[in-house]
């Protein structure tokens, strides 16, 4: 009897064809069958990223609209972000807290001219539109978008290109979005990403995603990049990974995420409190946690990865890394990893334990690589 | 050169059973892509056949190396460690990973070779 195909269960994104035809090693993300990496491998995907422009497939995300005059304040509910003083044209970074004040996802929020544009994990869109309906379906629409793909084009050269095939999407400024036509097919497209590099993030109907994705493809400074190099960049920006650098047991103030909560949410503010765990959150900002998300740069070669822990002098385990990989622009060992807070200072000489060996490592102002966002 | 190979993608030069060369195969570093580390032995231990004796680590992961017959290491690739690409450019001769002085050389014999790996590799 032939075996059952093991990849029947896995979705496939609007590029998937394309992401065939051009040779990708694609493996199961999500549920999806996702490209990891195409012919010319991580590294060089990451450096061609960092140096030109680089294409991802991100369909497999979610993406949602929230419609109604009381969407923002609803929103505001579930998110300590500030959301009703979002302009419209405007992209904010949020996350959806849990009653002990970890986090449920983290997300992006544009504001545009009638609804609010939401954009998920793919791990956890099933569970945030659920979380949506149960809380705050009578105060708005709440819309999946399951026929948008989402395209990312990122890189020092992606306005350049942008700018030939939509200028007006190369006048935005960093988390600002518009609706455009890029090669002729209407899409949104914000100026935001998550390499650290200035860029666009993409959303087209996905019947269009394959030929803006060609239209894209054909330009010269463009090459397709995987979900490989897609990691290595992210944790290059300080960038963190949901279910990996923060989820349900970790608090913003953990987290170090503190300066995506904006004042008018924080007390004292106009809008404090009103979102789950706020009580928990809002005693961290005023007293500090006890642990807190830091960067770590490898000071040999061997690369210090997700579940390694952090000792002290006798051994034991005081924290614990969550992302680690060889960074390929930094040429060194990264890692973010949650330490005792005041082990969190730049400078502070640390041990990881990988394979029964300590590594040293030195915590590093975030981001590891510079940023190169567009602020104009 | 008798050039023989596991099931773990390695393959061992047993052309002198006194520095036998191990190496990983093409199909590994393909299936690894890009190498950015090797934790190779030291000179001087021993192994048995099987054991863990280092760790090839590419972008996203690490996978063990394993000794593919017992014995002692003699040598290993310092121009690898300095430069673990090689194991993508030239796995078969310049990113060859270390050298072993096989403590039973009959062990080779349950090992396979060129048309076997082959087939594995086609099969898999």
């Amino acid at each position: 009897m032939a075996d059952p195909d093991p990849t029947a269960a896995l979705l496939k994104t609007p590029l998937h064809a394309l992401n065939v035809e051009l040779g990708a090693k694609l493996v199961p993300f999500a549920g999806y069958e996702m490209p990891v990496s195409y012919p010319r491998g991580i590294l060089a995907e990451h450096r061609h990223c960092r140096e030109a422009a680089g294409l991802f497939d991100v369909s497999h995300m979610g993406q949602l609209r929230l419609v109604g005059d009381d969407a923002a304040a609803a929103l505001e509910t579930l998110v300590p972000v500030d959301i009703g003083g979002l302009a419209e044209g405007k992209q904010r970074y949020a996350f959806f807290t849990n009653d002990a004040g970890g986090i449920r996802d983290d997300l992006m929020v544009t504001r545009r001219a009638d609804h609010l544009f939401l954009i998920v994990n793919a791990a956890c869109k099933g569970d945030d539109i659920a979380h949506l309906r149960a809380t705050i379906a009578s105060r708005c629409a709440i819309e999946p978008l399951p026929e948008q793909a989402l395209l990312a084009l990122q890189g020092p050269q992606a306005a350049a290109v942008i700018g030939r095939l939509a200028p007006a999407l190369a006048r935005l400024t960093f988390m600002s979005g518009a609706a455009a036509t890029v090669a002729g097919i209407a899409c949104f497209a914000t100026r935001s990403g998550y390499t650290g590099e200035d860029g666009f993030e993409i959303s087209v109907a996905a019947r269009d995603a394959e030929a803006l994705a060609r239209a894209l493809l054909a330009e010269p400074e463009v090459e397709p990049v995987g979900l490989g190099a897609r990691d290595t960049l992210r944790l290059e920006a300080g960038l963190c990974l949901y279910g990996h650098d923060i989820d349900t047991t970790t608090t913003p103030v953990e987290a170090a995420l503190t300066w995506a909560i904006q004042k008018v949410r924080r007390p004292g503010g106009g809008r404090a409190s009103g979102y789950p765990g706020a009580a928990v959150i809002e005693r961290q900002l005023a007293e500090g946690a006890a642990r807190k998300r830091a960067g770590l740069i490898g000071l040999e070669r061997a690369p210090v990865r997700e579940g390694a822990a952090i000792v002290d002098a006798a051994g034991i385990a005081i924290g614990r890394v969550t992302s680690g990989t060889l960074g390929p622009s930094v040429g060194q060992p990264v890692a973010l990893a949650y330490v005792p807070s005041a082990s969190a200072v730049p400078g502070t000489l640390l041990d990881a334990e990988v394979r029964g060996k300590r590594q040293p490592m030195r915590v590093a102002t975030l981001p590891f690589a510079p940023h190169h966002y567009f602020r104009g | 050169m008798p050039v023989l190979y596991t099931a773990d993608h390695e393959w061992i030069d047993t052309s002198d059973a006194a520095a036998a060369t191990v190496g990983i195969t093409v199909h590994a570093q393909d299936a690894l892509g890009d190498v950015v580390f090797v934790d190779l032995p030291s000179v001087g231990a021993t192994f048995n056949k099987g054991d863990v004796a280092g760790v090839v680590e590419s972008v996203k992961a690490a996978a063990d190396l394993y000794m593919p017959v017992g014995g002692e290491i003699v040598a290993v690739n310092e121009a690898l460690r300095a430069d673990p690409s090689l194991a993508n450019t030239d796995p078969l001769a310049n990113g060859w990973f270390f050298k072993v002085r096989l403590s039973d050389p009959t062990e080779t014999g349950a090992l396979m070779d060129q048309a076997a790996y082959d087939t594995l590799v086609k099969n898999a």
